[in-house]
């Protein structure tokens, strides 16, 4: 699946999860068609509950979807096995969540390093891939801490690193400044943005405005279904911004 | 414009062009300095309503400028608007007056008007964090700081309205 030459990255084709119980369905992603191409930054937001997370999800393999096709570099993926998910997560794939997902009994090192071993480096390769990003990213001297010992900005960072260890073709954050205070979100979406302007696709889920707006696209999602999907081209000098700044008095 | 005026001339006297560059370094390229003009009519407006005064001061090699200084009456109106609670969050909506008065407009697209305006407020919200990343000062900082959380709510509101009312 590596050396597609389409610049399409991610395609998906009226694309549909619906939760079942006893008594309710519902339908929590309803007909979605979405394109994603190669080097691309586009956030997904939306209120809780429009299926943003969940869309997500089915794209990262980590859930199924209910109808639709899912193709991942040219590939059809939405029928895989959860072998062949792990394994494409493993090579392919990169995701940062909210809440960091570190493995807490290893060393911020460890967690990077193992990622890139899984991804298929060799063992030196892998120790040259982690220092490169935890260079990259500011937590070299973190190297050797517990997780746990780290602040929630620095634990988000130590998650990107890992997400970025096997040079993922597509890297997917669902909600990554969710649990984040101001400054914290400041730096990670810094490093996602710097991240993109080296070729890095990105999809990234969130209800935060400012951080949507890094994107180069920003699709709204409700109640399902996309309700827009906006191209957010930076102005080449700043926008007037009428009534937002004006002083009373 | 008023009371800013007054409160950079409670410092010291000063004529319209000084006015402006100061509020300019105060507050950074994100706040919209009035033009010189509009400072010098909210400058005579000042005078006739007794807050300032101003004379004209001769200048060897160039035109005569005109320094304006607080008068009492000046200092005890912007005590008293310093003293102020500030009005809050604003019932007045543009936007909203639009959104909620359209279909008399003949078009009832609302979730359309939805679309657009959050376009538009995700544009400026990408504009205040560029202007974020050069600005320099805790005061600029700040300023494009609420501006971005003004929008964020907002952004937050268009949510709701299409939740209530698409």
């Amino acid at each position: 699946m590596i050396g597609n030459g389409d610049r399409l990255l991610l395609r998906t084709s009226n694309l549909t999860k619906t939760f079942a119980s006893d008594r309710v369905t519902v339908a929590a992603v309803r007909g979605v068609d979405l394109a994603l191409h190669r080097g691309e930054f586009a956030a997904i937001t939306g209120p809780s509950g429009s299926g943003k997370s969940t869309l997500l999800h089915m794209l990262g393999g980590l859930e199924r979807p209910s109808s639709g096709e899912i193709w991942l570099d040219g590939q059809r993926v939405d029928g895989l096995s959860q072998a062949r998910w792990a394994v494409l997560r493993r090579r392919h794939i990169g995701f940062v969540f909210q809440f960091f997902n570190l493995v807490s009994n290893m060393t911020v090192a460890d967690n990077v390093e193992l990622a890139a071993l899984m991804g298929g480096a060799g063992r030196k390769q892998a120790r040259v891939r982690r220092e490169e990003l935890l260079g990259q990213l500011g937590l070299a001297s973190k190297a050797d801490t517990a997780p746990a010992r780290l602040s929630g900005g620095e634990q988000q960072r130590v998650a990107l690193a890992r997400a970025l260890a096997n040079k993922p073709t597509l890297l997917l954050a669902d909600e990554p400044t969710g649990n984040l205070d101001s400054a914290a979100s400041k730096s990670v979406l810094r490093l996602l943005e710097t991240t993109h302007a080296d070729g890095q696709a990105i999809l990234l889920v969130t209800h935060d405005s400012r951080v949507a707006s890094a994107a180069d696209r920003v699709i709204s999602l409700f109640d399902g279904m996309v309700v827009d999907d906006a191209p957010m081209s930076a102005p080449r000098r700043p926008m007037p911004l009428p009534g937002v700044l004006r002083l009373r008095g | 414009m008023r009371m800013p005026l007054l409160a950079l001339l409670a410092k010291e006297p000063a004529h319209g062009y000084e006015l402006k560059s100061q509020l300019e370094q105060v507050f950074g390229e994100a706040y919209p300095t009035p033009n010189i003009g509009q400072i010098y009519v909210t400058l005579q407006r000042l005078e006739r309503d007794g807050l300032v005064r101003s004379q004209d001061v001769v200048q060897a090699t160039r035109p005569n400028k005109r320094v304006y200084e607080l008068t009492d009456a000046g200092r005890e109106a912007l005590v008293g608007w310093v003293d102020k609670a500030t009005e809050g969050p604003r019932v007045r909506d543009e936007f909203f007056m639009k959104l909620a008065l359209s279909h008399l407009a003949g078009t009832s697209d609302r979730l359309g008007l939805i679309i657009r305006q959050r376009r538009h407020y995700l544009a400026q919200m990408r504009s205040l964090s560029e202007l974020a990343a050069s600005a320099d000062g805790r005061i600029p900082r700040l300023l494009i700081e609420g501006a971005m959380l003004h929008l964020q709510a907002d952004l937050d509101w268009l949510q709701r309205c299409q939740e209530e009312l698409v």
